[in-house]
């Protein structure tokens, strides 16, 4: 019975331990900066149909409107007469969109793959670890690009094939995290107590795993906001879906006079990719004792 | 970890079967991706030909043994693989395997130039912040690194090409040489590494940035160790330790991230190609996706596959170069 009781205490000591962490992590000024930035990001693809009801892809003004030049047009025109301001709000939209559901597709193919491997072990292990390295081989923007040709782009698509590339990392973390749990006293304990697997690894493995896997999220959501808009402007965006990438790739036609129409939407890519690597650099610096000094 | 002191024979053998097994896979993934794609390679052809009568494809099925069974199918594209048979392009009038062998070299400069570059100046600048950690120099550095990290590769090179080609008219926009002037000798040579210049710079850019950042944290680490302590009260002076002591142990994490990145930095070999139409194996992907032929695209991908496996090779092999523990424990 004092066992159980002190399982339970140290666990209770356990979620007490991340909060000062997650404290910490709000107060260190790069993560304070992502978070800015995302919230903005995040507030345009909320609210796009609120600050621009009309369809972001319509000509609505005369092209090559520059920047400041009508007061209704803040951010100006591209070459088809389409509100640039528009585009980009629109686009927050798009993109995050399929970052996120790529990501979530990485996440439950990364944590189901690592913990199967970490924590089956012999013949398991030994085929996910074949697989993440195989899947770690093949260039993943290639591969991406490859089946989204295959399978004509549509936000869906792009979302899965960009999500079934970079799930190997993650892979190879959880099972690291796993293997290093797994023998630790704490599941030995669960065991002796008679836990389940099931139990074990949504009791004990995972909460204690979430930290690392939090910060790779972060960069996973960065690097797949990163390749969306590589494939759009490379043509592999959906056609009917107003995209940061789709709107560089065609203000690319007229970079030499009007090269605005390009570097604006780029901005916005840096902009919420530098959010995201901020949060993940202010989430690791908390999580790592060493930095604490 | 993984590097367990093997055997020659054993450890050239398992290299090998790593190879076998990677083009098995990927062969399997390429066979499936072209099965399911919407329009086979016979109506491609038949659309081509303008009008095509029901006959006509029929022989043409036969001819590209498409009426047989999907694993006779299979079986007979494997056994094209095993002679390097990767298919063959139309719009090109080309096998896909000269094809690819040809604008090989092309890719292989950029992203070897690209990579020393990231690797030297990366590496560099990281021990630069490690030194000054927290002064303007650090803060400098690492803001740029973050800067550079965040930035997607295709704006880094139009940026470059809006700066150092239309408004300061340096350098040229893209492409590999001067058509107008048909250089021979040095002079190709360096008209040449003129328009090598951006499309480096811009693939290096953002590896530089993963560098500094790598190497800063492993030069801090490895300065806090004992027997770097050591080497300085032993009276050696700072280059000395740097370079003997603090770099060889420092430098390991850079040269995993290398192998680990090699197959990231083809992909954005891909893109810098497409903005500079660089002629190498990703503006040969390019067409191939603007031009819908799917053979070429899956034969690109499993080249640069290949590619990865042999880049790691190289990686293990300067590993146990740099690492005394591996090279003891093999001698």
């Amino acid at each position: 019975m004092t066992l159980v009781v002190t399982t339970r205490e140290a666990k209770e000591r356990r979620k007490l331990r991340l909060s000062p962490r997650l404290r910490q992590m709000l107060r260190s000024p790069s993560a304070l900066i992502g978070w800015g930035l995302l919230l903005v990001v995040l507030v345009m693809a909320a609210g796009a149909d609120l600050f621009y009801p009309e369809d972001p892809l319509a000509m609505v003004a005369e092209p090559f409107l520059r920047p400041g030049a009508d007061p209704a047009f803040l951010l100006g025109t591209d070459m088809m007469g389409r509100d640039i301001a528009a585009g980009i709000v629109h686009g927050a939209r798009a993109s995050l969109l399929i970052a996120l559901m790529a990501t979530l597709v990485a996440l439950v193919l990364g944590i189901a793959l690592g913990l199967a491997g970490g924590f089956h072990g012999g013949a398991i292990d030994a085929a996910t670890v074949r697989l993440t390295e195989f899947f770690q081989t093949v260039p993943p923007f290639l591969f991406t690009l490859t089946i989204i040709a295959v399978i004509q782009p549509n936000l869906w698509t792009i979302a899965l094939a960009i999500g079934l590339t970079s799930w190997p990392g993650l892979a190879r973390l959880v099972r690291a995290e796993t293997l290093r749990l797994r023998h630790g006293e704490m599941v030995q304990a669960s065991i002796a107590l008679g836990a389940g697997d099931w139990r074990i690894i949504t009791r004990d493995i995972l909460p204690n795993a979430m930290a690392p896997i939090l910060v790779s999220t972060s960069l996973m959501v960065a690097t797949a906001i990163l390749t969306e808009s590589a494939l759009a402007f490379m043509g592999l965006g959906d056609p009917n879906v107003a995209s940061w990438g789709n709107m560089v790739g065609s203000g690319r036609e007229v970079l030499r006079t009007d090269w605005y129409i390009a570097a604006l939407p780029g901005a916005a890519i840096l902009l919420t990719v530098l959010a995201l690597n901020l949060l993940g650099d202010g989430l690791a610096d908390a999580l790592d004792p060493r930095s604490r000094q | 970890m993984r590097r367990l002191p093997l055997s020659g024979i054993h450890l050239v053998l398992r290299r090998l079967l790593q190879l076998v097994g990677v083009v098995v896979g990927i062969a399997t993934v390429n066979f499936f991706l072209l099965r399911f794609a919407p329009g086979d390679a016979v109506q491609v052809i038949a659309s081509e030909a303008g009008s095509a009568s029901l006959e006509y494809v029929e022989a043409l099925r036969r001819q590209f043994g498409l009426d047989q069974p999907l694993w006779w199918q299979y079986l007979n594209y494997m056994s094209g693989l095993a002679r390097f048979d990767l298919g063959y392009s139309f719009r090109h009038s080309m096998p896909v395997a000269t094809l690819i062998l040809d604008r090989l070299p092309a890719t292989l400069l950029l992203m070897t130039t690209s990579v020393l570059l990231a690797v030297f100046a990366g590496g560099l600048l990281g021990i630069l912040a490690a030194y000054r950690p927290g002064k303007w120099q650090d803060v400098l550095i690492s803001v740029l690194a973050l800067l550079c990290f965040a930035t997607p590769l295709f704006l880094i090179g139009l940026a470059l090409v809006v700066g150092f080609s239309v408004w300061l008219d340096w350098l040229p926009v893209g492409g590999m040489f001067d058509i107008a002037v048909q250089a021979q000798g040095w002079a190709r040579v360096l008209d040449v590494a003129r328009h090598l210049i951006l499309p480096a710079l811009t693939l290096a850019l953002f590896y530089m940035a993963v560098y500094v950042r790598l190497m800063r944290a492993s030069v801090m680490e490895v300065r806090r160790q004992d027997y770097v302590r050591t080497a300085i009260s032993r009276g050696n002076g700072p280059v000395r330790v740097l370079l003997v002591h603090v770099l060889r142990n420092a430098a390991l994490p850079l040269v995993t991230m290398l192998g680990v990145q090699m197959g990231s930095i083809i992909g954005g070999a891909v893109v810098v190609e497409t903005v500079f139409s660089w002629p190498g194996l990703g503006r040969l992907s390019f067409d191939a996706l603007v031009q819908r032929e799917l053979t070429l695209l899956v034969g690109v991908l499993l080249c640069s596959s290949i590619l990865v496996v042999l880049v790691n090779w190289l990686v293990d092999f300067t590993y146990a170069v740099l690492d005394p523990r591996i090279r003891s424990s093999r001698s």
